[in-house]
């Protein structure tokens, strides 16, 4: 790296001062989601973890993550794998060469919001 | 490496609060970003006030007003006031664009002026760009032939020009680079959107000859690969250029030469 810190320059101010874009935001939602529907996949694995070690134990679990407080990270993890993969749609659109366009790629950006939103809304009165 | 936080010697602190212009009835506050690396203190935020119905249109017009009538040590770069030189580029109401060609009609409220995003700071509004030009100089911005030399010009069709349009426009203002968190993040060793824009140019020159090296010195994980089409440097290029959408056709390159 060239030399660019001579006499102790500050660094100039970034996430701090630049304006949220819908650009960057529906960008690092999908990474968010991402680690995210990891996270609830582990509670799915600690409850079939549970069922597997003892009565008891699974009751206490299965309680839990079907509690009202579990049926709302269950909620937000829908919404978050539903957002996921839309999100990694985009991408496989954009790695085609398609809608790399600042309006389009915001109107997917929107959509996948909506979009997600939707799917969790359907998914919720199905289950 | 992401660090949100700012560095102890870059926190912003608030600055010197210069008086109001006497009899003035349409007044508006700016706030702008200062670091003077004599005194040795911390960056501030100083706020002026200036007459809009003695202002001119844009922002540059504003910041020269401060520095010719109220604080001549205000420092910033600029040269040809009409978005061709790409000097004034710095972070206006929270994007990157050129003082020169950003009105300030287009800004609602206060006008919040700072250096471009996450580069060392050399002087108030003056970015150190020396390693984005490096990173520039690093992708060989020039034609690379291999045969003979025509006697009078290397020649190109019309529709092979037209491949050039969307890229040949780059003034080199770092306003994209600078608004990439992957840029921020990993600026040391991903080129950034302005690198990649100009690599894309000499890529798809139907008169270069050197494509393939071209690539080969793109192929790696953190040059190119560190893009994530977050465009916000589409977002934000004053000049409506899409690095983004250059960056994606050379990823689509090196798999189609790859399979």
């Amino acid at each position: 790296m060239a030399d660019v810190n001579r006499g102790n320059r500050p660094l100039s101010p970034h996430l701090s001062i630049y304006r949220p874009q819908m650009t960057s935001a529906s960008s690092i939602m999908v990474r968010i989601t991402g680690i995210a529907t990891l996270g609830a996949a582990l509670l799915v694995v600690w409850w079939l973890l549970a069922a597997a070690t003892s009565e008891p134990y699974f009751a206490v679990v299965d309680g839990l993550l079907r509690s009202w407080f579990g049926d709302l990270v269950m909620l937000g993890a829908t919404w978050a794998i539903f957002y996921h993969m839309l999100g990694r749609l985009r991408h496989v659109i954009w790695d085609f060469g398609y809608c790399l366009e600042v309006e389009v790629a915001e109107k997917l950006g929107m959509g996948m919001f909506v979009g997600a939103t939707v799917l969790t809304v359907l998914a919720a009165l199905i289950v | 490496m992401v660090e949100f936080a700012l560095p102890k010697n870059s926190r912003i602190t608030t600055g010197k609060t210069w008086p109001k212009p006497e009899g003035a009835t349409n007044v508006r506050k700016f706030q702008i970003y200062r670091w003077n690396p004599d005194d040795g203190k911390n960056p501030s935020v100083d706020t002026y006030f200036l007459d809009m119905d003695k202002c001119g249109p844009m922002v540059l017009d504003a910041l020269i007003k401060i520095k010719n009538e109220i604080d001549p040590t205000l420092t910033f770069r600029r040269s040809c006031r009409e978005g061709i030189c790409g000097s004034c580029a710095m972070n206006i109401d929270g994007i990157n664009t050129l003082a020169c060609i950003y009105g300030l009609d287009e800004i609602k409220g206060d006008v919040k002026i700072y250096p471009l995003p996450h580069m060392p700071v050399v002087k108030d509004l003056i970015p150190d760009l020396t390693h984005f030009y490096a990173q520039h100089a690093s992708i060989m911005p020039w034609l690379e032939t291999k045969t003979n030399r025509p006697a009078k010009e290397w020649k190109q069709s019309i529709e092979d020009r037209k491949k050039l349009d969307g890229l040949y426009e780059c003034v080199m203002c770092a306003s994209c680079s600078t608004s990439c968190p992957s840029y921020w993040w990993n600026g040391d060793r991903y080129l950034g959107p302005a690198a990649l824009l100009h690599a894309y140019r000499w890529i798809i020159d139907s008169r270069d000859e050197a494509t393939g090296e071209r690539l080969d010195n793109l192929e790696d994980p953190f040059k190119l690969y560190r893009c994530h089409t977050i465009m916000n440097c589409a977002k934000t290029c004053p000049k409506g250029l899409n690095p983004a959408k250059a960056i994606s056709h050379i990823k689509k390159m090196m798999i189609d030469r790859a399979v």
